[in-house]
Protein backbone atom coordinates (compact mmCIF):
# COMPACT_ATOMS: atom_id res chain seq x y z
CA UNK A 1 0.00 0.00 0.00
CA UNK A 2 1.24 3.60 -0.35
CA UNK A 3 2.85 5.74 2.10
CA UNK A 4 -0.09 7.77 2.06
CA UNK A 5 -2.56 5.46 3.06
CA UNK A 6 -0.22 4.97 6.23
CA UNK A 7 0.11 8.38 6.77
CA UNK A 8 -3.66 8.86 7.09
CA UNK A 9 -4.56 6.26 8.60
CA UNK A 10 -2.05 7.80 11.32
CA UNK A 11 -3.30 10.79 10.95
CA UNK A 12 -7.09 9.25 12.02
CA UNK A 13 -5.44 7.13 14.44
CA UNK A 14 -4.27 10.30 16.28
CA UNK A 15 -6.93 12.40 15.80
CA UNK A 16 -9.24 9.72 17.41
CA UNK A 17 -6.68 9.44 20.80
CA UNK A 18 -6.56 13.02 21.08
CA UNK A 19 -9.96 13.52 21.03
CA UNK A 20 -10.45 10.69 23.34
CA UNK A 21 -7.38 11.77 25.82
CA UNK A 22 -9.65 15.37 25.86
CA UNK A 23 -12.58 13.72 26.01
CA UNK A 24 -11.06 11.55 29.21
CA UNK A 25 -10.17 14.80 30.88
CA UNK A 26 -13.48 16.25 30.73
CA UNK A 27 -15.32 13.27 31.87
CA UNK A 28 -13.02 12.87 34.92
CA UNK A 29 -13.60 16.35 36.34
CA UNK A 30 -17.49 15.51 36.54
CA UNK A 31 -19.84 18.43 37.37
CA UNK A 32 -17.22 21.23 38.37
CA UNK A 33 -15.49 21.09 35.14
CA UNK A 34 -12.54 21.78 37.42
CA UNK A 35 -9.61 23.01 36.16
CA UNK A 36 -6.11 24.05 38.25
CA UNK A 37 -5.96 27.28 39.14
CA UNK A 38 -3.63 29.36 37.81
CA UNK A 39 -1.41 30.36 40.96
CA UNK A 40 -1.31 33.71 39.49
CA UNK A 41 -5.26 33.75 39.95
CA UNK A 42 -5.29 32.60 43.17
CA UNK A 43 -2.37 35.15 44.49
CA UNK A 44 -4.05 37.81 42.87
CA UNK A 45 -8.68 36.87 43.16
CA UNK A 46 -8.34 35.69 45.93
CA UNK A 47 -7.52 37.68 48.67
CA UNK A 48 -11.16 39.19 49.00
CA UNK A 49 -13.16 36.29 48.29
CA UNK A 50 -12.78 32.64 46.62
CA UNK A 51 -11.07 32.49 43.51
CA UNK A 52 -14.12 31.52 41.95
CA UNK A 53 -13.67 28.05 39.25
CA UNK A 54 -13.12 30.10 35.76
CA UNK A 55 -15.80 27.23 34.26
CA UNK A 56 -18.86 29.02 36.20
CA UNK A 57 -18.87 31.80 34.07
CA UNK A 58 -18.91 32.46 30.16
CA UNK A 59 -15.88 34.21 28.34
CA UNK A 60 -17.94 37.02 27.85
CA UNK A 61 -18.67 37.85 31.37
CA UNK A 62 -15.22 37.27 32.41
CA UNK A 63 -14.39 39.54 30.05
CA UNK A 64 -16.49 42.19 31.74
CA UNK A 65 -15.69 41.55 35.03
CA UNK A 66 -12.20 41.82 34.48
CA UNK A 67 -12.40 45.25 31.81
CA UNK A 68 -14.25 47.04 35.31
CA UNK A 69 -11.19 46.22 37.68
CA UNK A 70 -11.09 49.72 39.51
CA UNK A 71 -14.94 49.18 40.61
CA UNK A 72 -15.32 45.40 40.87
CA UNK A 73 -18.61 45.19 43.36
CA UNK A 74 -18.09 47.83 44.82
CA UNK A 75 -14.25 48.28 45.27
CA UNK A 76 -11.01 48.98 43.80
CA UNK A 77 -9.28 45.62 42.64
CA UNK A 78 -7.16 47.24 39.82
CA UNK A 79 -4.02 45.66 38.28
CA UNK A 80 -1.51 46.70 36.36
CA UNK A 81 -2.39 45.87 32.50
CA UNK A 82 0.25 42.81 32.15
CA UNK A 83 -1.41 40.83 35.22
CA UNK A 84 -5.08 41.99 34.10
CA UNK A 85 -3.83 40.85 30.03
CA UNK A 86 -2.39 37.11 31.72
CA UNK A 87 -5.36 36.17 33.88
CA UNK A 88 -8.17 37.86 31.16
CA UNK A 89 -6.36 35.49 28.88
CA UNK A 90 -6.77 32.25 31.44
CA UNK A 91 -10.21 33.03 32.59
CA UNK A 92 -11.12 33.48 28.94
CA UNK A 93 -9.58 29.91 28.31
CA UNK A 94 -11.26 28.36 30.97
CA UNK A 95 -14.37 30.33 30.83
CA UNK A 96 -18.03 28.36 30.74
CA UNK A 97 -17.24 24.80 31.68
CA UNK A 98 -19.26 24.16 34.26
CA UNK A 99 -22.11 21.84 32.96
CA UNK A 100 -21.49 23.81 29.79
CA UNK A 101 -23.24 27.49 30.46
CA UNK A 102 -23.72 29.93 28.21
CA UNK A 103 -25.69 32.09 30.60
CA UNK A 104 -24.68 35.56 31.03
CA UNK A 105 -25.90 36.15 34.89
CA UNK A 106 -27.34 39.34 35.51
CA UNK A 107 -24.56 41.87 36.83
CA UNK A 108 -22.32 38.55 35.82
CA UNK A 109 -22.20 37.39 39.22
CA UNK A 110 -21.95 33.57 39.58
CA UNK A 111 -24.73 34.13 42.56
CA UNK A 112 -27.41 34.93 40.37
CA UNK A 113 -27.09 32.54 37.72
CA UNK A 114 -30.04 30.34 36.99
CA UNK A 115 -28.07 26.85 38.11
CA UNK A 116 -26.89 28.61 41.33
CA UNK A 117 -30.37 29.38 42.21
CA UNK A 118 -31.59 25.99 41.47
CA UNK A 119 -28.80 24.43 43.30
CA UNK A 120 -29.69 26.54 46.14
CA UNK A 121 -32.79 26.84 46.11
CA UNK A 122 -33.54 24.27 49.42
CA UNK A 123 -31.33 26.80 51.80
CA UNK A 124 -33.44 29.11 53.82
CA UNK A 125 -33.03 32.67 53.80
CA UNK A 126 -32.07 32.86 57.35
CA UNK A 127 -28.79 30.57 56.44
CA UNK A 128 -27.39 33.24 54.15
CA UNK A 129 -27.65 35.93 57.01
CA UNK A 130 -25.87 33.78 59.84
CA UNK A 131 -22.73 35.93 60.78
CA UNK A 132 -20.30 32.60 59.66
CA UNK A 133 -22.54 32.87 56.32
CA UNK A 134 -22.73 36.61 55.55
CA UNK A 135 -23.17 35.70 51.93
CA UNK A 136 -24.02 34.02 48.59
CA UNK A 137 -20.39 34.72 47.42
CA UNK A 138 -18.89 33.27 50.95
CA UNK A 139 -18.81 29.54 48.95
CA UNK A 140 -16.11 28.38 51.49
CA UNK A 141 -18.73 29.10 54.52
CA UNK A 142 -20.70 25.97 53.81
CA UNK A 143 -18.43 24.33 51.02
CA UNK A 144 -14.76 23.24 52.98
CA UNK A 145 -13.65 21.91 49.56
CA UNK A 146 -14.01 25.43 47.61
CA UNK A 147 -10.62 26.23 47.50
CA UNK A 148 -9.91 23.00 45.24
CA UNK A 149 -12.98 23.36 43.28
CA UNK A 150 -15.08 20.76 45.25
CA UNK A 151 -18.19 21.26 45.28
CA UNK A 152 -19.53 18.19 46.32
CA UNK A 153 -22.96 18.32 48.33
CA UNK A 154 -22.30 15.36 50.22
CA UNK A 155 -19.86 18.13 51.55
CA UNK A 156 -22.19 20.68 52.32
CA UNK A 157 -22.35 21.74 56.17
CA UNK A 158 -24.09 24.69 57.78
CA UNK A 159 -21.99 26.81 60.15
CA UNK A 160 -24.14 28.18 63.12
CA UNK B 1 41.29 52.45 24.77
CA UNK B 2 43.68 50.50 23.28
CA UNK B 3 43.85 46.87 24.57
CA UNK B 4 47.11 47.66 26.11
CA UNK B 5 45.83 49.43 28.55
CA UNK B 6 42.29 47.80 29.64
CA UNK B 7 44.03 45.76 32.40
CA UNK B 8 44.58 49.05 34.16
CA UNK B 9 40.81 50.25 33.65
CA UNK B 10 39.21 46.75 34.88
CA UNK B 11 39.45 47.10 38.71
CA UNK B 12 37.94 50.74 38.82
CA UNK B 13 35.19 48.77 36.54
CA UNK B 14 34.82 45.86 38.78
CA UNK B 15 34.57 48.39 41.60
CA UNK B 16 32.11 50.59 39.55
CA UNK B 17 29.76 47.45 38.68
CA UNK B 18 29.84 46.49 42.64
CA UNK B 19 28.89 49.59 43.47
CA UNK B 20 26.05 50.00 40.93
CA UNK B 21 24.58 46.85 42.12
CA UNK B 22 24.75 47.25 45.70
CA UNK B 23 22.77 50.54 44.95
CA UNK B 24 20.03 49.22 43.46
CA UNK B 25 19.84 45.88 45.35
CA UNK B 26 20.48 47.82 48.53
CA UNK B 27 17.29 50.05 48.06
CA UNK B 28 15.16 46.97 47.13
CA UNK B 29 16.64 44.57 50.14
CA UNK B 30 15.34 47.67 52.77
CA UNK B 31 11.60 47.35 51.13
CA UNK B 32 11.22 44.01 51.87
CA UNK B 33 11.15 44.61 55.44
CA UNK B 34 8.17 46.37 57.35
CA UNK B 35 11.03 48.89 59.12
CA UNK B 36 12.55 49.31 55.67
CA UNK B 37 9.23 50.25 54.00
CA UNK B 38 8.56 52.73 57.00
CA UNK B 39 11.54 54.37 56.42
CA UNK B 40 11.02 54.95 52.43
CA UNK B 41 7.96 56.38 53.44
CA UNK B 42 9.19 58.38 55.86
CA UNK B 43 11.59 59.79 53.98
CA UNK B 44 9.24 60.33 51.34
CA UNK B 45 6.92 62.10 53.74
CA UNK B 46 9.51 64.71 55.12
CA UNK B 47 9.17 63.93 58.73
CA UNK B 48 8.52 61.45 61.45
CA UNK B 49 5.53 58.38 61.61
CA UNK B 50 2.96 59.32 64.67
CA UNK B 51 1.62 55.84 65.32
CA UNK B 52 -0.83 56.90 67.44
CA UNK B 53 -2.25 59.25 63.89
CA UNK B 54 -1.68 55.82 62.46
CA UNK B 55 -4.68 54.18 64.41
CA UNK B 56 -6.84 57.11 64.33
CA UNK B 57 -6.78 57.57 60.79
CA UNK B 58 -6.89 52.96 60.55
CA UNK B 59 -10.25 52.88 62.47
CA UNK B 60 -11.92 56.34 61.14
CA UNK B 61 -14.31 56.13 58.23
CA UNK B 62 -13.04 58.84 55.90
CA UNK B 63 -16.57 59.97 53.67
CA UNK B 64 -17.28 56.60 52.82
CA UNK B 65 -18.68 53.36 53.64
CA UNK B 66 -15.52 51.39 54.84
CA UNK B 67 -12.41 52.08 57.25
CA UNK B 68 -9.75 50.64 57.50
CA UNK B 69 -10.84 48.23 60.25
CA UNK B 70 -13.81 47.49 58.46
CA UNK B 71 -11.98 44.36 57.16
CA UNK B 72 -9.20 44.80 59.01
CA UNK B 73 -10.48 44.29 62.56
CA UNK B 74 -9.89 47.69 65.24
CA UNK B 75 -6.77 46.04 66.35
CA UNK B 76 -5.79 43.66 63.57
CA UNK B 77 -3.32 41.19 65.48
CA UNK B 78 -5.85 37.97 64.05
CA UNK B 79 -7.47 37.55 61.19
CA UNK B 80 -9.97 40.21 59.86
CA UNK B 81 -13.16 39.64 57.71
CA UNK B 82 -14.04 40.77 54.38
CA UNK B 83 -16.67 43.09 55.02
CA UNK B 84 -19.11 42.52 51.62
CA UNK B 85 -17.62 38.64 50.83
CA UNK B 86 -16.72 37.29 54.96
CA UNK B 87 -13.45 35.66 53.42
CA UNK B 88 -10.77 35.44 56.13
CA UNK B 89 -8.11 38.09 56.02
CA UNK B 90 -5.21 37.00 57.82
CA UNK B 91 -3.54 39.81 60.28
CA UNK B 92 -1.55 42.93 59.48
CA UNK B 93 0.50 43.32 62.24
CA UNK B 94 3.88 42.31 61.14
CA UNK B 95 4.42 41.28 64.85
CA UNK B 96 1.36 38.55 63.94
CA UNK B 97 1.73 37.79 60.67
CA UNK B 98 5.49 37.47 59.07
CA UNK B 99 4.49 38.03 55.24
CA UNK B 100 3.22 41.05 55.92
CA UNK B 101 4.93 44.72 54.23
CA UNK B 102 8.26 42.40 53.03
CA UNK B 103 6.93 43.04 49.50
CA UNK B 104 6.92 46.54 48.70
CA UNK B 105 5.29 46.44 45.35
CA UNK B 106 2.37 44.23 47.50
CA UNK B 107 2.13 46.76 49.77
CA UNK B 108 1.50 49.53 47.56
CA UNK B 109 -0.65 47.82 45.26
CA UNK B 110 -2.81 47.26 48.00
CA UNK B 111 -2.52 51.01 49.72
CA UNK B 112 -3.28 52.03 46.26
CA UNK B 113 -6.57 50.00 45.92
CA UNK B 114 -7.75 50.13 49.73
CA UNK B 115 -7.07 53.74 50.32
CA UNK B 116 -9.16 54.52 47.05
CA UNK B 117 -11.93 51.88 48.37
CA UNK B 118 -11.94 54.05 52.10
CA UNK B 119 -10.97 57.41 51.42
CA UNK B 120 -11.46 58.08 47.75
CA UNK B 121 -7.90 58.87 46.85
CA UNK B 122 -4.68 57.57 47.48
CA UNK B 123 -2.69 57.63 50.63
CA UNK B 124 -0.14 59.97 51.23
CA UNK B 125 3.30 59.07 52.55
CA UNK B 126 2.46 60.27 55.50
CA UNK B 127 -0.54 58.43 56.05
CA UNK B 128 1.38 55.71 55.27
CA UNK B 129 4.07 55.92 57.49
CA UNK B 130 1.57 56.92 60.12
CA UNK B 131 -0.53 53.63 59.85
CA UNK B 132 2.92 51.32 59.33
CA UNK B 133 4.47 52.78 62.37
CA UNK B 134 0.91 51.62 64.11
CA UNK B 135 1.14 48.40 63.08
CA UNK B 136 4.44 47.47 63.53
CA UNK B 137 3.92 49.00 67.32
CA UNK B 138 1.11 46.02 67.89
CA UNK B 139 3.28 43.26 69.65
CA UNK B 140 2.72 40.47 71.74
Amino acid sequence: MSLRFHRRRLAVLFGLMATLGAGQEALADGDSGRVALLPKYQQECAACHLAYPPGMLPAASWQRIMAGLPKHYGTDASHDPATVKELSAWLGAHAGTYRRIREEPPQDRITTSSWFERKHREVAAAVWKRPAVGSRANCAACHAGAAKGDFDESGVRFPR
Amino acid sequence: MRFSTLHRWLPQAGLAAVLLTAAVIFPVARAATPAGQLSVYSAQAGAPAVPARGQQFFTTRQGREWSCASCHGAVPTQDGKHASTGKAIGALAPAFNPQRFTDAAKTEKWFRRNCNDVAGRECSAAEKADVLSWLMSLQR
